[in-house]
């Protein structure tokens, strides 16, 4: 098919007389003010970074909200075995969730040491985050070592299987956080604040109190639930 | 040392798969020898298996798609001539056999030819279609199509080492507990996916994040083609729902690999939650797939039929309902589950429902067409024959959305007609379509018309042999998945689907042979414009193929066909607009990261199914190694002079202007 047979002109405007459909917003020649955003062209990189990464946020809670779903189905499937009344230890966990939304505010603390471009504080505090954030895992797999003592593993029940999934899967979250963050603090340390330090940074920062997030409907849901069941 | 890795894994008593593996593994040799020697591989690294520009990794998709909806379509040869050959007899593939042919034909048709066809389309056009130079993170791209391509491989290699799943294309428990499954066929389904399904979602973040914030000045939400629309809801259902798969498959890994209970028939464990998890991510799928597909068509009939798309905001709004809806509907893949008749009202009232947008859609199409001056060429042929074909599937899906018909007609196949029907109907035409209509523009010639013409009649006519057969013996009751049957009223039917893949088959040959005249005859099929459809959208204002940045200067959107308006103004004022003032570009720097990254996940997933633990410590450490080091890189762009822009652009300024004085002496006659 060659182009002179497909000849645009004036008239083709006319076959589609009523333009339905078409008259808001969009409409074409030049006039009409524009629906939406979009005027400005292409938004800044650290923008586009920040936002991407809000997006990857929010596809990683689907993840978990997956394995809470499935926590739901499951909290009452013991099995005969042992149930959350039994197994969980409320003052363990408070301290477990101390460390964590402590971190949490460390790491705030670290991005304002980064807007004034502070190397040392920023270091300091991501430290002090990361410290944090081993203690909670710490603190996690004691958790985990003793139930496993006391019989109640993954392999006891459904209800076992299913906790120590949604769990897990938060503190195999922190662990990679830690690592992105020892990555970080060499990061910071060798290249300085260079802009795509400094979208990594705040890349972290999301990540980090997403996982806070996280956390507090663990707390609620998992934890709380259980024994309040 | 190798886990559970000896040489028992390979099938040397099975003559099918050996020799299959063998022809595979040779033509790969053959072809990385012929590279080799050539002295090709340089080019190819830098410039293709590297690139991280969106066009590259577009036919690198394609590609992929393309041979494995070869691989599929040849599983779906076998399955057909043994269902026609089994009849009282047991045909020539063993159950075993047998089985893992039909779950490996959905596997590969679902995740590895129909899901890269789509995102090959949508990594090629949506860029150029908003006007702007790549997508929101161009390495991150790269990764993703690699890690595609491990699942693909993993796959294949089930092929001859070990075996692939037996549990149908979802593995539904306990069946695909390690009790009942205790091969490694479950473990190659589930680590290929897992593997490609996060180079999906990181598909699903780069393009939600491109289209609502990187987008040529002017070009507002209401002024997007319709297929970055259809592009926009896609990727939000794959951020939605891929993840949702994720957590799917790491439940049943932990329940195979560490003894979990979560869908085990003791201890707890529900099997029916894994049935919903999973069409709570697979309902989602089908739109996946089908959404793209509606844009393609969306393009393509307004450019053929001379017109505007009738109805734009209808469109949108029936794409976002579709994207919302599709979420609310997947218990009707078991309404047999026993759920109740509330909750099966529900379901089977939100999936008729569901329709209604996709018949607005069916409607804007036909009113874009009527009143038009049709072109029929290959990509409307796909598209006229997409919306017959489509509203057949539509219809026979709304029959099964009614609880107590699909009480008679679950898992039989019925189903399986209605299901090919959309996904052939809508997917496949709609990618065929859409390789037809923008191939030109990423090589510089137009595919030949006659064979195209051919190989769509062939399909077109073979779709209908093979699956309306399909449909009757459905209804006589056959089910799916049959390796042998003794019925005899199911035979003549059985016999004229095998029949119909034949003429299937015909029309597979003609493709290929498309793609290889066209190639050969590409000099007397070369397109100089740019534009060889007469198009409306800002991709056909570059040129073909686009330069590495697409646009000299990002263009300045002001209206809804932003191509068309230009096009137009070209004509009645008789010259080009004034060349604009060039500056030089920063691109992005091609990275080796997304093609090594797969390399160790495809180490990694291949020691996991396997069990061989030190190889998975060494594939997790070599991948963050890979990270770091991409972190690590001083200089992630490189700049082109504005004086190469301005050669570049001059060059397709030529072309236009030569286009224009022609065009403008025909147009006098009108």
């Amino acid at each position: 098919m060659s182009v002179s047979q497909a000849l645009p002109g004036p008239h083709r405007r006319e076959m589609d007389p009523y333009r339905i459909g078409h008259r808001h917003g969009g409409s074409g020649g030049g006039h009409g003010h524009p629906t939406g955003h979009g005027e400005g062209g292409p938004a800044p990189r650290n923008v586009v970074v920040a936002y991407g990464f809000w997006i990857f946020i929010l596809s990683d809670i689907v993840m978990f909200s997956a394995f809470f779903a499935a926590h739901a189905v499951l909290q009452v499937a013991t099995a005969g075995g042992p149930s959350a009344t039994v197994l969980f230890d409320p003052s363990h966990v408070a301290w477990e969730t101390a460390c964590l939304l402590l971190s949490s505010f460390t790491c705030g603390l670290s991005a304002v040491a980064t807007r004034v471009r502070s190397l040392l504080w920023t270091e300091v505090f991501l430290l002090i985050t990361g410290l944090l954030g081993a203690a909670f895992l710490l603190l996690e797999a004691q958790e985990f070592a003793s139930l496993v003592a006391r019989g109640a593993s993954p392999e006891r029940s459904a209800f076992l299987s299913s906790f120590f999934a949604v769990v897990g899967c938060h503190g195999c979250h922190v662990t990679a956080g830690l690592l992105w963050l020892g990555t970080m603090m060499a990061q910071v340390y060798v290249k300085g604040f260079r802009p795509n330090v400094l979208r990594r940074l705040l890349c972290f920062n999301l990540f980090w109190h997403a996982l806070d997030i996280i956390w507090v409907a663990l707390f609620t849901i998992v934890y709380l639930v259980g024994l309040g069941r | 040392m190798l886990g559970k890795l000896t040489w028992q894994a390979i099938p040397f008593d099975q003559p099918i798969p050996l020799v299959a593996g063998s022809v595979v593994f040779l033509t790969v040799a053959a072809i990385v020898i012929w590279v080799v020697a050539k002295g090709h591989l340089p080019y190819l690294w830098r410039e293709w298996l590297t690139s991280v520009d969106h066009k590259r990794i577009g036919v690198m998709y394609m590609l992929l798609a393309l041979v494995m909806l070869l691989r599929g379509f040849i599983d779906a040869l076998m399955m057909r001539s043994q269902q026609a050959l089994a009849f009282n007899a047991p045909g020539y593939l063993p159950p075993e056999h047998y089985d893992q042919i039909f779950s490996a034909h959905g596997t590969i048709m679902i995740f590895f030819a129909a899901m890269p066809m789509m995102i090959g389309l949508m990594n090629f056009v949506v860029p150029l279609q908003l006007g702007v130079r790549d997508v929101a993170f161009p390495t991150l791209n790269s990764t993703s199509f690699w890690l595609t391509a491990t699942g693909a491989l993993l796959v294949n290699i089930s092929l001859v080492v070990g075996e692939f799943a037996r549990t149908g294309w979802l593995p539904y428990p306990p069946l695909a507990e390690l009790k009942y499954t205790p091969g490694v066929g479950v473990d190659y389904y589930i680590w290929a996916l897992q593997i490609s399904g996060v180079g999906t979602l990181l598909t699903g973040v780069n393009f939600v994040t491109t289209i609502l914030k990187i987008r040529a000045p002017g070009m507002s939400y209401m002024r997007m083609p319709v297929f970055c629309w259809t592009a926009l809801a896609a990727n939000l259902l794959i951020v939605a729902a891929f993840p949702v798969l994720t957590a799917t498959l790491a439940m049943l890994a932990l329940d195979r690999y560490l003894g979990f209970h979560f869908f085990s028939d003791t201890a707890g464990g529900n099997q029916m939650m894994f049935v919903n998890l999973i069409w709570a991510w697979g309902h989602p799928e089908v739109y996946i797939l089908v959404l793209p597909a509606f844009g393609v068509f969306s393009e393509v009939i307004p450019t053929f039929s001379g017109k505007p798309i009738f109805g734009y905001r209808s469109m949108v709004a029936a794409t976002l309902f579709i994207c919302l809806v599709s979420f609310t509907v997947w218990l009707h893949h078991f309404f047999t589950m026993g759920a109740g008749g509330d909750v099966n009202a529900a379901f089977g009232i939100a999936t008729s429902i569901i329709a209604v947008g996709t018949g607005v859609k069916i409607y804007n199409w036909m009113f874009t067409m009527y009143g038009g001056r049709i072109r029929y060429d290959t990509p409307m042929l796909w598209s006229v024959g997409f919306i017959v074909t489509f509203v057949i599937g539509g219809m026979t899906g709304v029959m099964l959305a009614v609880p107590p018909a699909d009480f008679e007609l679950h898992n039989s196949l019925f189903l399986v007609a209605h299901f090919h029907n959309v996904i052939i109907g809508g997917v496949l035409f709609g990618g065929f379509a859409g390789i037809t209509y923008w191939f030109p523009k990423a090589f510089g010639f137009r595919l030949h018309e006659g064979w195209g013409k051919a190989a769509f009649w062939f399909n077109f006519v073979g779709f209908y042999a093979t699956f309306m057969p399909l449909y009757v013996a459905g209804l006589l009751g056959m089910t799916r998945r049959l390796q042998s049957y003794d019925v005899a009223s199911w035979h003549p039917w059985v016999l004229a689907a095998g029949a119909g893949v034949l003429i299937l088959l015909v029309g597979g040959a003609c493709q290929v042979i498309q793609i290889v005249v066209s190639i050969l005859r590409r000099d007397e099929l070369r397109d100089e414009t740019g534009d060889p459809w007469d198009g409306r959208s800002l991709e056909w204002s570059t040129a073909s193929p686009p330069p590495a940045f697409n646009y000299a200067v990002l263009p300045n959107v002001q209206g809804e066909e932003p191509y068309w308006e230009i096009k137009r103004r070209a004509i009645e004022t008789q010259q080009l607009a004034a060349e604009p003032d060039y500056q030089p570009i920063e691109m992005p720097r091609n990275s080796p990261t997304g093609f090594i990254t797969a390399f160790f996940a495809t180490i990694t997933g291949f020691a996991l199914i396997w069990h061989i633990w030190w190889m998975v410590g060494l594939g997790i450490v070599a991948a963050y190694i890979v990270f770091v080091i991409f972190a690590w890189r001083d200089v992630e762009e490189y700049e082109i002079p504005a004086a190469e822009v301005a050669a570049i652009d001059r060059e397709r300024r030529a072309a236009r202007a030569q286009w224009l004085a022609t065009h403008a002496r025909v147009g006098e006659q009108v």
